[in-house]
């Protein structure tokens, strides 16, 4: 019987890159848990030599006339940006306080 | 000129090629009608009334000089889903993530919409990047269903459902990931089509579930939706899932259909699709439907398709394994929002306090779950078997179509539900898509079509019918004979039978 912990829903959040309140964890751990179980019936075929769809129409080298054609001038490309400076993205810090 | 709402998209078009109405008269009345009705149906979330207006006048100048029109629906206005990007408008996808976001370049459907003529009259409310049956979801409040107020348009494609059920808009675009266009269809008692995997662009369609997603038409006439079917599809070299081969031919089909023969059309009644957790009325419109093509001349088979049971289950680990690969890329750096920058947090910090002040709930779930789904360990028991499961899905149709046309089953196994009666009970809310979403996992084309009011509340019931891939066109020659039938049969289209909305002064 599956089932996800609390602690199991801290973590996924973690992963996940969601800052979940505590309200949140408690709400989440039961619902995902429910959804788990009702999920969990897909692993009666788990057994089984069955080749796996990924999707619906195969395709694969999909390619294109090697072309040049215009992309987003700097300005487009920044306009949305939460922040810029000097004609680039600024971002917070990557690095931890000790590096 | 109130009288303009009620056409259909071919008789707007073909009145504005004889002149017997400008593109702009079309335009203005469906803009005062979105101003008169929308404040209680929240359909749009953008109307773009100056450029709507401009596109319109291009079309009468067309007109008037006597050049031909640039499409069949030249001059016909439509309203977008708000998850394909049109520049110079906000695309948001229902999620505070992207408030105000102005994307930077045209999807594939909205460029084609432009060049043929089509009046965007503006964006649509959706359940927040498409992720919900019931548009509760959207971070800018929930649209309301036209046939009753308190009850949910469906979803996550609602806000295009009820513009077409409001008369706000005579065409409108949908996506279908696992049945966002069929459901909000059915519970609208309006057409939506989802096409086969592959054959309408999803370039500038923000992604949730990319082996699933696709955009299709939504129509209060299969006419009307073939005609935008042909429109916005067609292979696409920035899509590299697009499928390089020739569009059926779905107007020609649903003009064929429309002349009410069905001898030798062989049409399968999915076993799997009844029983325990079906509303009676529903099922009864589904028989009576069943009858009516009977009588067409169709011949009626009973298909089991036994991993359908499946289907569900596969499709809530697919989905949102996919939903948490595609909604990374909204990290806060480049555009959309950002919490809490202040020169000391970390870009990770950043990252996590943004996508959980800029998520919903609904969202984070199946981002969480997709999360646990993909972890080693868990991989071959959830993901692993889900992909087992969808080929044995494909097998079952085409097994199904080797001795019949079509499929058939109700579109969703109840009418149109209360506003927050499943909202805090995702899976009551997952069950809405029970049927929708075997199409979507096995890729092929599914359509629902209005079957009448249920004798139990009196809401729209639709009919699915499930065609195979590239075989579109079946489903559109049946879904028009089958209209055509219920409309004599039933007194005219069901959309006449929508209660007047109250009009705002």
């Amino acid at each position: 019987m599956p089932s996800i912990s609390r602690d199991e829903v801290a973590h996924l959040a973690r992963l996940a890159r969601l800052a979940v309140t505590e309200e949140e964890l408690d709400l989440f751990a039961g619902q995902l848990d429910q959804i788990v179980q009702a999920v969990a019936k897909v692993g009666d075929v788990a057994d089984q030599d069955i080749p796996p769809t990924s999707h619906a129409v195969p395709l694969t080298n999909v390619f294109r006339a090697d072309l040049v054609r215009p992309g987003l001038t700097q300005q487009q490309a920044l306009a949305a940006a939460p922040a810029a400076e000097d004609g680039r993205f600024r971002v917070p810090r990557i690095l931890g306080e000790e590096a | 000129m109130t009288d303009l709402i009620r056409l259909t998209a071919a008789e707007l078009a073909a009145k504005i090629q004889a002149k017997d109405v400008s593109a702009v008269e079309v335009a203005q009345a469906h803009l005062d009608r979105i101003g008169a009705v929308d404040s209680a149906v929240h359909a749009f979330l953008h109307v773009d009334t100056e450029r709507a207006l401009q596109a319109a006048k291009a079309v009468d100048e067309d007109v008037a000089a006597g050049r031909p029109a640039a499409s069949p629906l030249a001059g016909v206005p439509l309203a977008l889903k708000d998850v394909l990007t049109m520049q110079g408008a906000p695309t948001t996808c229902g999620s505070k993530m992207l408030e105000g976001w102005n994307p930077p370049y045209d999807a594939t459907v909205t460029l084609k919409l432009l060049q043929a003529g089509v009046v965007i009259l503006g964006k649509t409310n959706m359940d927040e990047f498409a992720m919900g049956s019931s548009t509760e979801n959207s971070a800018y409040g929930t649209t309301h269903n036209p046939w009753d107020l308190d009850r949910i348009p469906g979803g996550s494609g609602g806000g295009s459902a009820a513009a077409l059920a409001a008369f706000e808009a005579p065409l409108a675009i949908g996506t279908d990931t696992g049945g966002s266009i069929r459901q909000p269809g059915s519970v609208t008692g309006t057409v939506g089509v989802k096409p086969t995997y592959g054959t309408v662009s999803r370039y500038g369609l923000v992604a949730f579930s990319s082996s699933l997603d696709q955009a299709g038409p939504c129509a209060r006439t299969v006419l009307d939706a073939a005609l935008l079917h042909e429109v916005i599809g067609g292979h696409d070299p920035l899509d590299s899932t697009s499928i390089d081969a020739p569009l059926p031919p779905v107007v020609a089909a649903a003009r064929e259909g429309a002349n009410g023969e069905l001898t030798g059309v062989r049409v399968g009644v999915v076993t799997q699709f009844a029983g325990d957790g079906y509303q009676p009325g529903v099922l009864a419109s589904f028989e009576a439907a069943v009858a009516q093509l009977k009588e067409l001349g169709a011949e009626i088979v009973e298909v089991s398709c036994p991993s359908f049971d499946l289907a569900l289950p596969a499709y809530y680990l697919i989905a949102p394994s996919e939903c948490s690969s595609n909604l990374a890329r909204f990290d806060a750096m480049r555009y959309g929002l950002r919490v809490g920058d202040d020169a000391t947090r970390s870009a990770e910090e950043v990252m996590s306090l943004t996508r959980e002040a800029g998520f919903g709930p609904e969202v984070k779930r199946r981002i969480m779950l997709g999360t646990y789904a993909l972890s080693s360990g868990y991989y071959d028991a959830y993901y692993g078997s889900a992909q087992k499961v969808r080929t044995l899905i494909s097998r079952d149709f085409d097994a199904a179509f080797g001795t019949v046309d079509v499929l058939i089953s109700p579109t969703t196994p109840t009418t149109a539900f209360r506003i927050g009666e499943r909202a805090n009970d995702p899976m009551a809310m997952y069950k809405a898509d029970l049927c929708t979403i075997p199409s979507n996992l096995a890729g092929n084309a599914a359509l629902s079509v209005p079957s009448g009011l249920s004798d139990d509340d009196g809401l729209p019931v639709g009919l699915q019918i499930m065609s195979p891939a590239l075989q579109d066109h079946r489903g559109y020659r049946v879904a028009a004979a089958y209209e055509a039938a219920r409309n004599a049969a039933q007194g005219g289209p069901l959309i006449n039978r929508v209660p007047e909305l109250e009009v705002a002064h």
